[in-house]
């Protein structure tokens, strides 16, 4: 009882310290404690709930637990990080989005292309692709290959789709000037198009980090050597033993932030320009 | 209209491109089996083999349309469109935990967002963990919330549910604060002026400006439901629906199976998404925004 009731405190003095924090005027440190301080408090809230109310740990492992778990087991948690986020993701998003990006430069050249391939890229966009993944499994093997093809497949579409739109971004003044500096299409492409078209690329690079992650853990729930973490994910739950499935969450979301705030920083460098980019007054 | 020939420019080369992809994915097997009954293959005679292979690597389209027929219609003409072999009972399975997720993902995401674009503490609180929840790859967590929730007794359409709940509530969110937002200050004024309370500027003015918004994001939500109902199907030791086929189908080999399945998966995106999108229209067009 005295777990529920101190939840329930937690609970009601960290919207108190927001209440006050948010209401104050806004500067980096309000922007950045708020929310740091509303994920502490739910995590506490989580520990407090499970102990109050005597949750199994099967069940819902408590965060102190989660937490023992992921640095007593950093060894195995690592070597998943390695199989799957560094040799299944990471490599084939960059095979995807660079083939995605080639093709959209290679399809730019051509209107009629464009105008084909812009509503089918769209709607394979839209498409359950992740289905891919048995199929690519079975063809390229069980090992990193094949969870690569499956993150190739799964990006290359909004890559391809953001790109080619990127592409189109600019107007016709802006290339009728390049033409009155004399400036061939590799010159207009390169000073004037592609800058342009950043924002856009970026918007499917983004995208497609999420997509890398999610593509080669679920493809290893389709076959995988012993290490990865899907296989790790699959086999805990077999084994009930919640705690590693969750530090291996943990893993993926630490994986999955950092991948995305990584690709966002380049993003601020690069398109610094843009009126999104640009520090508020 | 102009976009037509184009895009069946495209389809047809797609299917040319499967055609070619399958002769040559395939033809290893058609040799070896050549060779083991001491033949040897022309060139016609290989291609014919690798388009009707039973286990192929590749399946040729006709080879799938065959085999979604032989599940869909002619299931329908024996009057067993339900039975266990049958897809559409499979698409049903799968579209109505999509179906029941999206509904709750969108309910959970309209009220976050009228909470967030109220509230100026949940909008600093909740706003960025709503988007730091979606670089974190949820699917992940499938296996576990199917397991958890069977463990507590809840099995069947629910955790399924969630998960496509939990995939389809953010861009809701992030559409629906957007939308909210999207009065000018200057119509904001005008209420003022009107004297209206706060529950009459939601709902003539906030709540209509955001619909096209709303639109926009329940078509990613759709599409993102269906995939954690899909992904939801793997771990339940495949027993129903399309995942569960998929899954299936890459146990036992069974090619064609897994890439019916996968175009019904697809035909069943198209539709959905198809349906808001008409809805969409049918709305706007009533309350005057259609452009």
């Amino acid at each position: 009882m005295s777990w529920l009731i101190a939840a329930l405190v937690i609970w009601a003095a960290g919207w108190w310290v927001n209440n006050v924090l948010a209401h104050r005027p806004l500067t980096t440190f309000t922007q950045i404690a708020v929310p740091v301080i509303f994920g502490a408090t739910l995590i506490a809230i989580w520990e407090c709930v499970v102990h109050g109310l005597e949750i199994a740990p099967v069940l819902l492992p408590p965060p102190s637990m989660i937490a023992a778990r992921f640095v007593a087991s950093t060894d195995v948690l690592w070597e998943d990080f390695v199989q799957t986020a560094l040799k299944g993701a990471l490599s084939g998003y960059i095979i995807g989005c660079g083939s995605a990006f080639l093709m959209a430069v290679l399809v730019d050249r051509s209107e009629f292309l464009q105008r084909g391939l812009l509503p089918v890229g769209n709607f394979v966009a839209a498409l359950p692709i992740i289905g891919m993944a048995p199929i690519l499994v079975m063809w390229f093997g069980f090992d990193w290959q094949s969870k690569a093809a499956v993150v190739v497949v799964m990006v290359f579409f909004p890559m391809l789709v953001n790109t080619v739109q990127g592409l189109q971004e600019t107007d016709a003044m802006q290339r009728d000037l390049m033409r009155t500096y004399a400036a061939g299409y590799g010159a207009t492409l390169l000073k004037l198009r592609l800058p342009a078209a950043m924002p856009f690329i970026f918007n499917g690079l983004k995208i497609g980090t999420t997509l890398a992650l999610i593509g080669a853990i679920v493809a290893e729930f389709f076959g995988s050597p012993v290490r990865g973490m899907g296989f790790r994910i699959s086999t805990s739950v077999g084994q009930l033993s919640m705690d590693l499935v969750w530090a291996e969450i943990v893993v993926a979301a630490l994986a999955g932030s950092g991948f995305y705030g990584a690709v966002a920083l380049i993003e601020k460098a690069v398109t610094f320009w843009h009126p999104s980019q640009r520090r508020r007054a | 209209m102009r976009s037509i020939l184009p895009i069946l420019t495209v389809v047809a080369a797609i299917f040319v491109l499967w055609y070619a992809a399958a002769v040559g994915l395939n033809s290893a097997w058609a040799q070896d089996k050549a060779k083991r009954a001491g033949t040897s293959l022309t060139f016609s005679e290989l291609v014919a083999d690798t388009w009707s292979q039973d286990k192929p690597k590749l399946p040729a389209p006709h080879q799938v349309a065959q085999e979604i027929w032989k599940t869909t219609g002619a299931m329908v003409a024996k009057g067993r469109a339900f039975s266990k072999r049958s897809l559409i009972y499979h698409s049903w399975i799968t579209f109505s935990s999509t179906a029941l997720g999206f509904v709750l993902g969108t309910g959970l995401g309209v009220a976050l967002a009228i909470g967030i674009v109220y509230n100026r503490t949940m909008d600093m609180s909740v706003m960025p963990w709503v988007i730091a929840s979606q670089t974190i790859p949820i699917l992940a967590i499938a296996p576990m919330i199917i397991v958890v929730l069977n463990a507590v007794g809840v099995s069947g359409l629910l955790p399924k549910a969630m998960i496509s709940m939990y995939l389809s509530f953010f861009p809701v969110v992030v559409g629906m604060v957007k939308g909210l937002r999207s009065p000018a200050m200057m119509q904001l004024d005008q209420m003022h002026t009107w004297n209206a309370s706060a529950s009459q500027t939601f709902w003539k003015l906030r709540l209509p400006s955001s619909m096209p918004y709303l639109f926009t994001s329940l078509k990613i939500a759709m599409a993102a439901s269906l995939v954690g109902a899909i992904v939801g199907e793997l771990p339940t030791g495949a027993v129903a629906g399309l995942g569960a086929r998929l899954l299936a189908g890459s146990y036992y080999g069974q090619t064609i199976q897994i890439w019916s399945a996968l175009i019904m998966a697809a035909t069943l995106a198209a539709v959905l998404v198809g349906l808001i999108g008409m809805i969409q229209r049918i709305t706007l067009k009533r309350m005057g925004m259609a452009q």
